[in-house]
């Protein structure tokens, strides 16, 4: 599998994951998205760290998106919980009390 | 030269203080059983005073790189270091009147304010892209939490919701572009990858990078279009974090967004005294236009808020666009005034966000309608916003006049007069907005009689904040020197 097949699935799954926060209005869902968007980017990262660069620096840096999209995706759930617990829904449309 | 892991701690004082006290709050947090003391917010003050303290002692020249590349001690970082620091430390004051934040959990709060601190002592130092990510989210992660912080309260949660999910979108865009840049350079040093770009042509995927970074980093400055977060996160947040996102992180936005395209897509030309980009994109338009958009929306929208920290809100997008005026022609002038603009804009920007706190806690609210009278009722309070809404405004002769000079004269020396036509029209609209909350706090009667008493603490904190801004405005000359003379980057 050569660096341009890579290449075209991690920017398939870039475009994926624009897709979902354009239209999902699920913040959970949103959320996927952008984990979707994370781990294209990471393919990119392994994949150029093994064609391009041999070195391992690409690799090292996709640890710490995984390690980062992991406290993120922690932080955000709390807050969608919070939202559940104090509107009843996590659909983003709902969040509009603050606008003008 | 970069310098080794132990022979970096030594110059790494700063960071290691804030650390330290961040893990002394968990300490207290875990022993402590009040869970409304004092005790967090002073030893939060004593870990950044004498983070603050350590920063003042570092050296500026030579600067150097530690951590084997990560991270620069240079004039810059240290700049940014004591500007982000000094804004903690008034947004602890802040906190500490607040009556939002008054029964709810203090050491947390603390917490989280100090872990943004940490980051932002990182990203104005960063470079390399791992570290530069890491310490963007350092900054991002509790700024989330610390937007929803009043819990069981709709419009924070909602708050802290929508800055979760666009900032989680903008971060994954600028990482995707980050990819790319290690991909077509195959290093993420920074100065490296710089070097590389510079000795290629400039093919179409260093520009589709460089757009995705900057979506990052323009998130991170409320640049329009990345600023739809930014006055519904205002709004719905506490206001001494509102007062926190509006200077600190921006500032530290500003930084990484400078230091990023100087050291990855620029190269110095000593000949012409400014930064050449890669050509084949027109940057003075692209910026320009960015600087222009981002002054002209945040200010016509303003217009129409009836919501004071919304109206703020509004105001801080359009001082970003003023501030990206200095960094359209890539000049170390131009970037002097954008220091020295972030210095007076942090003292008005927090005077005013205080009094509004002072004003919410006697009134109970933060709309427009709230401040009618203020002039009779709490004549300290009205005559210090007026202060800072005209020195927000750029009037002389109030620091905010000079700061705005230094920013228009660079422009118009190179010849974007165009730039400068719609900055000093926004000037004008601005007023419109600024003016009008003057005029209902002394032309309109009160709705309620009672004194507004401000309480001898705040009174000094006001006019501590107050007296730099009159001063800036008639003797600004040191500021100035120390901003010129932090405009120096380390170029390895």
């Amino acid at each position: 599998m050569g660096l341009d097949k890579l290449l075209v699935i991690s920017a398939a799954l870039f475009c994926c994951g624009l897709y979902a926060i354009l239209t999902r209005r699920n913040a959970v869902a949103v959320l996927m998205g952008v984990e979707l968007i994370l781990n294209a980017a990471n393919i990119n990262f392994v994949a150029f760290s093994f064609y391009v660069s041999r070195v391992i620096g690409g690799q090292i840096f996709a640890v710490f998106v995984i390690v980062l999209a992991a406290a993120e995706a922690a932080v955000a759930l709390a807050i969608f919980l919070r939202m559940y617990a104090t509107t009843g829904t996590v659909e983003v449309d709902a969040a509009d009390h603050l606008k003008g | 030269m970069h310098l080794g892991n132990f022979a970096s701690l030594t110059l790494f004082l700063p960071e290691m203080a804030v650390t330290a006290t961040i893990l002394l709050l968990i300490l207290v947090h875990v022993a402590g059983k009040n869970r409304q003391s004092a005790a967090p917010a002073l030893l939060s003050l004593a870990g950044v005073g004498a983070a603050l303290l350590l920063v003042a002692l570092q050296p500026a020249s030579p600067g150097r790189s530690l951590f084997e590349g990560m991270v620069a001690l240079d004039g810059f970082a240290i700049f940014f270091k004591a500007l982000t620091a000094l804004a903690t430390i008034v947004v602890i004051f802040m906190s500490m009147e607040s009556r939002e934040l008054a029964g709810r959990s203090q050491t947390e709060y603390y917490i989280f304010l100090l872990s943004v601190l940490l980051g932002m002592f990182l990203l104005a130092a960063s470079t390399d892209i791992v570290m530069l990510y890491l310490s963007l989210e350092l900054v991002s992660i509790p700024s989330y939490l610390l937007a929803g912080y009043l819990k069981g309260k709709e419009s924070s949660t909602e708050a802290a919701m929508k800055y979760v999910v666009y900032g989680a979108t903008a971060s994954g865009v600028m990482i995707y572009g980050f990819s790319f840049l290690y991909g077509l350079t195959g290093t993420t040093h920074m100065a490296e990858i710089g070097r590389v770009l510079a000795a290629g042509k400039a093919p179409l995927p260093v520009y589709l990078a460089a757009v995705m970074v900057t979506v990052g980093f323009g998130f991170k400055i409320a640049a329009v279009p990345f600023h739809m977060w930014s006055p519904d996160v205002y709004e719905g947040a506490p206001t001494p974090i509102t007062a926190f996102l509006s200077v600190g992180p921006k500032a530290a936005g500003f930084a990484v967004l400078v230091r990023f395209f100087y050291t990855v897509f620029a190269s110095p030309d000593a000949v012409a005294g400014m930064w050449k980009l890669h050509p084949s994109i027109d940057w003075t338009l692209l910026f320009g236009v960015l600087s222009a958009v981002t002054m002209s929306v945040g200010n016509l929208i303003a217009i129409n808020q009836k919501n004071v920290k919304r109206l703020l809100a509004y105001s801080s997008i359009a001082h970003a666009g003023y501030m990206l005026m200095g960094f359209v022609l890539l000049t170390p002038v131009g970037l002097k005034a954008i220091l020295f603009y972030l210095v007076v804009y942090l003292f008005m920007n927090l005077g005013a966000f205080y009094v509004v706190i002072l004003v919410a806690n006697g009134t109970g609210g933060e709309d427009i309608a709230n401040y009618s009278g203020l002039g009779i009722r709490s004549p300290f309070a009205a005559v210090s916003l007026a202060v800072f809404l005209f020195a927000l405004t750029g009037i002389p002769p109030f620091s905010g006049f000079i700061g705005k000079v230094y920013l228009f004269a660079e422009v118009i020396n190179r010849g974007v007069y165009w730039l400068a036509v719609i900055a000093a029209l926004n000037s004008v609209v601005s007023l419109y907005y600024y003016a009008r909350i003057v005029k209902v706090m002394f032309l309109e009667d009160p709705q309620e009689t009672t004194e507004l008493p401000v309480q001898a603490f705040p009174r000094a904190v006001i006019s501590l904040l107050a007296i730099p801004t009159l001063l800036l405005g008639i003797y600004w000359e040191p500021v100035a020197r120390v901003a010129a003379n932090s405009v120096r980057l380390l170029a390895f």
